[in-house]
């Protein structure tokens, strides 16, 4: 009953790219307007934290190898971190702009992991290519999460934000368990599928 | 020209382009989704069904794609509009 692989990174594909949309929408209506409903105020720190909490089953069900184990543990943490002081953020339990530094942290740790438990090339096969381009991709954008701790109203931030995770999203759909990337792959990678 | 007529006559211009931005959302990412099933037919499984495990069958990205798109358009839209538009009322 366990899924494929590929079926895991497509589910969170799916929580990605709401969690975009909603930031998206976000980032264009204003914090202001977004927040005037509770719900919706907590709507994409909740998706955030239950990411965090689905991660779990991943680490104890995917041990490819211990340093999966420990990546797959550090997204479970850092992305219900995360989560959690947005949380308190929107609820008023935390006030200061900087707590919003753990979404940052979660965007290293979580790029950080990625590279660090792809032992492959980039070339080696697409999983191979997509864990290292989705790595950089999450190291660099941590630029955005920063950059909303120093100035919470920029629009920029906002949207550059909400448009990592769209691109996060569309780099997990394109994930396959075993499938060439722009022709190549490895021998070693085995029998490519669709 | 007066001024503060322009100002007056971009403001809801402005907030007109912002509800049509964010109402696009859902309809782009369902398109987005049917381009996706129609490139890829063959990751929609269940138009083709040949004997795929559970997994197989429940989880299909194009069609993903599209509910997220529909659970964003009919279900966060429509407050997200309004409370727009009430936003605006206030301004004015």
């Amino acid at each position: 009953m366990q899924p494929p692989a590929e079926h895991v990174h497509w589910l969170f594909a799916t929580g990605f790219l709401l969690l975009g949309l909603c930031l998206l929408a976000e980032a264009v209506v204003g914090t202001e307007v977004w927040q005037r409903r509770a719900w919706r105020a907590y709507l994409w720190p909740g998706i955030a934290f239950a990411l965090g909490v689905l991660m779990w089953p991943v680490m104890v069900f995917y041990t490819n190898s211990t340093l999966h184990m420990f990546a797959h543990g550090a997204w479970a943490q850092v992305l219900m971190l995360a989560g959690a002081t947005e949380l308190a953020l929107v609820r008023g339990k935390l006030r200061s702009k900087w707590w919003r530094l753990a979404m940052t942290s979660g965007f290293l740790v979580s790029g950080t992991a990625f590279l660090v438990h792809e032992q492959n090339a980039w070339f080696f096969q697409r999983s191979a290519f997509l864990h290292h381009l989705l790595g950089w991709t999450l190291v660099v954008s941590a630029i955005f999460p920063l950059a909303r701790s120093i100035r919470p109203r920029s629009q920029a931030a906002a949207a550059g934000f909400a448009l990592t995770f769209v691109v996060v999203a569309v780099l997990l759909y394109c994930d396959r368990d075993v499938a060439s990337v722009f022709g190549h792959i490895s021998p070693l990678a085995g029998a490519p599928h669709r | 020209m007066n001024a503060e007529l322009v100002t007056e006559l971009e403001a809801p211009a402005q907030r007109t382009a912002r509800a049509r931005i964010v109402s696009a959302l859902g309809p782009t990412t369902v398109l987005a989704g049917i381009v996706w099933a129609l490139v890829q037919p063959y990751r929609v499984t269940l138009l083709h069904p040949r004997g795929e495990t559970f997994w197989f069958l429940f989880v299909e990205p194009p069609l993903l794609v599209i509910a997220v798109g529909l659970l964003f358009h009919f279900v966060i839209l429509p407050g997200l509009l309004e409370d727009l538009e009430a936003e605006h009322a206030a301004a004015r």
